[in-house]
């Protein structure tokens, strides 16, 4: 075990945990943040996404130490006192899934996509999203609100 | 809140209720980050030999709240698909509040009826019909006080958002929940049905569907803000104090039985706390999670070899066409089949074959068991059927139903019957072994691997068609293993995995059939023969192929073969596809879902296939209709084929859906969507992979899904609103035709007909290759 000091959602915390354990287990376990899902302990469906220094990264293959002293969010993170994210807005107009079970995927790699990308091409959209799993099918909605926040980026632009 | 201190015993159910207002009152924004300790709280107030409501009260259905809010106790539950907002609105239509008033309790056995959980599309056109009848009842009532208190009479009164006012003197006002306490005292209901079917009346009238404000219009979903801001609780996030984590560890294969465990190097693990062993049955128990899935790789536990009890995967059709059926079924003939077939112009014959599927839900099941000392137990679980895994987990603690308590709670998805309920009954044997309450969520490979499948089936067809390209009889003959071998009413403890390896015997299966009439079309030809038969699995205990429901269990499969056959009796007879199915179909509705579809698609009509193609990669269209418990769904399929690597892309679905009266018509476009989109992978993806004696489909990459590349660009919906009629099931229907619609625009493009699902560029290659 293994004093860790992560930096999540703007907010630093010491836990003492097993260097080799995924931060998903930590972000979980340790500190009771729900929101990043087991779905496959393999990195394979994105269920565990959360953003590090603004990449959507896999917790559940990634060790809590190599996550130190960087910028973990979680999707609980990304709402201000204003409101919801604009991403997390347009989702949310959107209606855009069923169980939701894999939400944090979807919107989390979404956001690091749109920041990156504020106008992406389909071909991007697809390219960022091959390697999420949406098991109930939501992915008309999904890509919806993909377009929804990109036309809002253009307005703006 | 109301406080959470509550006495163990003693409590009347109303103030039991009113105890858990705060945890089991729906999971507000506000209250979600409380809700884990409440639910906590909540097992310590389980009360032994607690009454279930009676669904003759209208007490145990509905509260008004002193603050003027609704709260419904409800047996039904949201798997993802918006089914409480629906209610939401069925019951602020009745009642005359805004939907934001209307809050759930979904699928308590403490404090809900039980209502069968959920299945089979029914949870809007059975499920609901309580919740609307005890709404009106509750208006009726209200009304009726509010006259007596305010000295007007009834019909001069009007409601607006819970407030009761006179018409002509809106000074004369009293609201719903200063009449709380009024409408506390009990009413009879009239008592009909019983599971899915189970229905209750007043003596008031519901509305009038002509005069509806709120059900018809898109409202948001109830669940969806909540679950993108992240504060939204599922199964998952259950935490109990003092709780423990366990893994468990399956055997090396069918029928392997255990030798030996060596726990020795787990123990230095740390939080590890005990490995349980009961028979086959072998669980780690830990007090982190991450020990616990440490601790179940590195238990040394010895199998004896499996047997080899599967046939290898590349004669499992072979060998269900040769295998003796364990039942037959056979539905009354029409006419004389093979009278038809001996004068036959043209006799048209056809096998198709569709392998196992899995769940493979997006999380793997996760169950949290508290099996106290007392006998008193609570069991959080997603399953589909609370109040029947009561009944389960009660036999399989050998104590009456009454010391067991099971709250459900969301899991990733569900569609049927996934092995949530497995993963709870692991949960309840694991906290039974160590004193502690003990969440399991089970890995990948728990889920894909040893979860319950939906049933492989096969095909043959054969018809006669006549001089003049009329289609004088068809015969269908079946053979699948059953949906039924685990049975989707999870009752009993020989239902659960982790029982049958613990030495507990499935009792309950039953046969279920891959039937004509249960995924067919309504066609009428002059002569039918048709007739299904069940295979026995090939495993009587805990055998990851064992079968059970898969959402619309058979219809999809059953769909794929008679959809595609009528494509083939279509193009043999040299007829348009969708006028051949209009000229043999007499129902009203399934010819106006065919006509919708074919509209919005700009449906192509010829003969197919399509002649004169060239090049590499070709287009076609094709078409199918699926009819499911009074709901009607026509689906085009657009297709890009390419004839040297076999490769399709759907480049379009077109999907009309008629289920009656439409609640929701954004929520249910959305479900539709979905649904063809699952319907999509399975059709052209998924497939169990198994050797002799292992499913070897684990994972992801060994079960492959629909993912975003094989997402049609062009999605179109098509709603049919028929307010004259009830509402239909939407959760299933769309799902059906999918796979017939594609593969009829494969064989349209290329003139190849692909007779076994999926439609993977190998089975594709082989098709082409034969035409």
């Amino acid at each position: 075990m293994a004093r860790t000091a992560l930096k999540i959602n703007g907010h630093q915390h010491v836990v003492d945990v097993d260097p080799d354990c995924p931060l998903l287990y930590v972000l979980r376990d340790t500190l009771g943040l729900n929101n990043p899902r087991f779905g496959c302990g393999l990195g394979q469906c994105g269920a565990c996404t959360v953003l590090i220094d603004n990449r959507a990264i896999r917790s559940c293959i990634l060790p809590a130490s190599r996550a130190v002293g960087r910028e973990i969010v979680t999707i609980e993170g990304l709402a201000t006192a204003g409101g919801p994210h604009p991403v997390q807005r347009a989702f949310i107009d959107e209606q855009a899934f069923q169980c939701g079970y894999c939400l944090n995927g979807w919107v989390l790699t979404a956001k690091a996509l749109l920041d990156k990308t504020p106008q992406p091409t389909e071909r991007q959209v697809l390219s960022a999203c091959q390697s999420l799993i949406c098991r109930c099918g939501s992915h008309t909605r999904i890509f919806a609100a993909i377009k929804r926040v990109s036309n809002e980026s253009s307005k703006r632009a | 809140m109301a406080k959470r201190q509550s006495p163990q015993t003693g409590l009347s159910r109303r103030e039991f209720i009113r105890d858990a207002g705060g945890l089991v009152i729906g999971f507000s924004m506000l209250d979600a980050a409380l809700a884990p300790q409440l639910l906590a709280q909540s097992a310590a107030s389980t009360m032994p030999g607690a009454v279930p409501p009676s669904p003759a009260k209208l007490e145990s259905w509905l509260h008004i709240l002193p603050d003027g809010g609704v709260q419904i106790f409800t047996g039904k539950l949201e798997i993802g698909m918006g089914v409480d907002t629906a209610f939401t609105q069925i019951v602020a239509e009745e009642l005359d509040v805004s939907p934001s008033r209307v809050k759930f309790v979904l699928g308590d056995t403490a404090t809900t009826t039980d209502q069968g959980g959920v299945g089979g599309s029914t949870s809007i056109s059975l499920g609901s019909r309580p919740l609307r009848n005890v709404s009106a009842a509750a208006r009726a009532a209200l009304v009726q006080r509010a006259s007596q208190q305010l000295g007007v009479p009834v019909d001069q009164l009007q409601v607006t958002d819970g407030v009761i006012s006179g018409r002509t003197d809106a000074s004369k006002r009293v609201t719903y929940g200063e009449l709380a306490a009024a409408i506390a005292a009990e009413h009879d209901l009239k008592v009909s049905g019983a599971g899915f079917a189970l229905n209750v009346e007043g003596t008031a009238k519901p509305k009038d569907p002509s005069t509806y404000t709120v059900v018809g219009t898109s409202v948001p979903r109830v669940d969806m803000t909540p679950k993108i801001l992240g504060v939204y609780q599922y199964i998952t996030d259950v935490r109990v104090p003092g709780m423990l984590h366990g893994r468990m560890i399956r055997p090396a294969g069918v029928g392997a039985t255990l030798v030996s465990v060596d726990e020795s190097a787990a123990t230095t693990i740390s939080g590890y706390v005990k490995t349980v062993v009961e028979k086959n049955f072998v669980g780690v128990v830990c007090e982190t999670e991450w020990a616990a899935v440490k601790a179940a790789k590195t238990v040394k536990v010895t199998w004896s070899a499996p047997l080899q009890a599967f046939p290898e995967q590349k004669d499992l059709y072979s060998y269900m066409r040769t295998a003796k059926p364990k039942s037959t079924r056979q539905i009354p003939k029409t006419g004389d089949v093979d009278a038809a077939l001996t004068t036959a112009a043209k006799k048209i014959e056809a096998r198709y074959d569709t392998p196992f599927q899995s769940h493979a839900t997006m999380g793997p099941g996760c169950g949290v068991a508290d099996v106290r000392t007392d006998g008193i137990t609570t069991v959080w679980s997603g399953g589909q059927k609370p109040h029947a895994l009561q009944k389960g987990y009660a036999q399989l603690l050998g104590v009456a139903t009454d010391r067991v308590r099971v709250v459900w709670m969301q899991d990733a998805g569900s569609y049927g019957r996934p092995g949530f309920e497995d993963a709870g009954a692991d949960a309840v044997l694991l906290s039974k072994a160590v004193g502690k309450p003990v969440r399991v969520q089970w890995m990948r490979h728990d889920m894909t691997a040893w979860g319950a499948k939906g049933p492989a089936c096969v095909y043959d067809l054969t018809a006669a068609i006549d001089a003049q390209g009329n289609v004088t009889g068809v015969r269908f003959v079946s053979r699948a293993f059953s949906g039924g071998e685990i049975l989707y009413l999870p009752d009993a403890a020989g239902n659960y995995l982790g029982a049958q390896l613990a030495g507990i015997k499935n009792t309950t299966g039953v046969d279920e059939f891959a039937e004509w009439s249960g995924a067919a079309p309504p066609y009428r030809f002059p002569s039918l023969d048709a007739s299904a038969h069940v295979l026995a699995g090939f495993h009587e205990v805990a055998s990851p192929l064992r079968s059970t429901h898969l959402r619309d269990p058979e219809g999809p499969a059953t769909s794929f073969a008679v959809e595609s056959f009528i494509d083939e009796l279509a193009a043999a007879a040299g007829i348009d596809p969708l006028e051949l199915r209009l000229k043999h179909i007499e129902e009203p509705r399934a010819k106006a879902a065919l006509t919708a579809a074919a509209e919005k698609a700009g449906w192509d009509k010829r003969v197919s296939p399509k002649k004169n193609t060239t090049g590499d990669v070709v287009t076609g269209r094709g078409i199918a209709l699926g009819t499911r418990n009074g709901t009607y769904v026509g689906t085009i399929a657009e297709v890009q084929v390419n004839r040297k690597t076999g490769e399709v892309k759907v480049t379009r679905l077109v999907c009309s859906h008629d289920c009656g009266l439409i609640i929701n018509p954004d929520a249910l476009k959305s479900t539709i969507a979905a649904n063809l989109v699952q319907s999509l992978g399975r059709t052209m993806k998924e497939e169990v992979l198994f050797d002799r004696s292992n499913v070897t489909s684990v994972d992801w990459s060994t079960y492959r899904v629909a993912r975003a590349a094989d997402v049609p660009p062009a999605v179109d919906i098509v709603l049919i609103n028929r307010p004259d009629l009830p509402p239909g099931g939407a959760g299933e229907p769309s799902s059906r035709p999918t796979a017939a619609a594609i593969a009829n625009a494969v064989f349209d493009a290329t003139g190849a007909r692909v007779r076994q699902m999926p439609l993977t560029p190998e089975n594709v290659k082989a098709a082409l290759s034969r035409t």
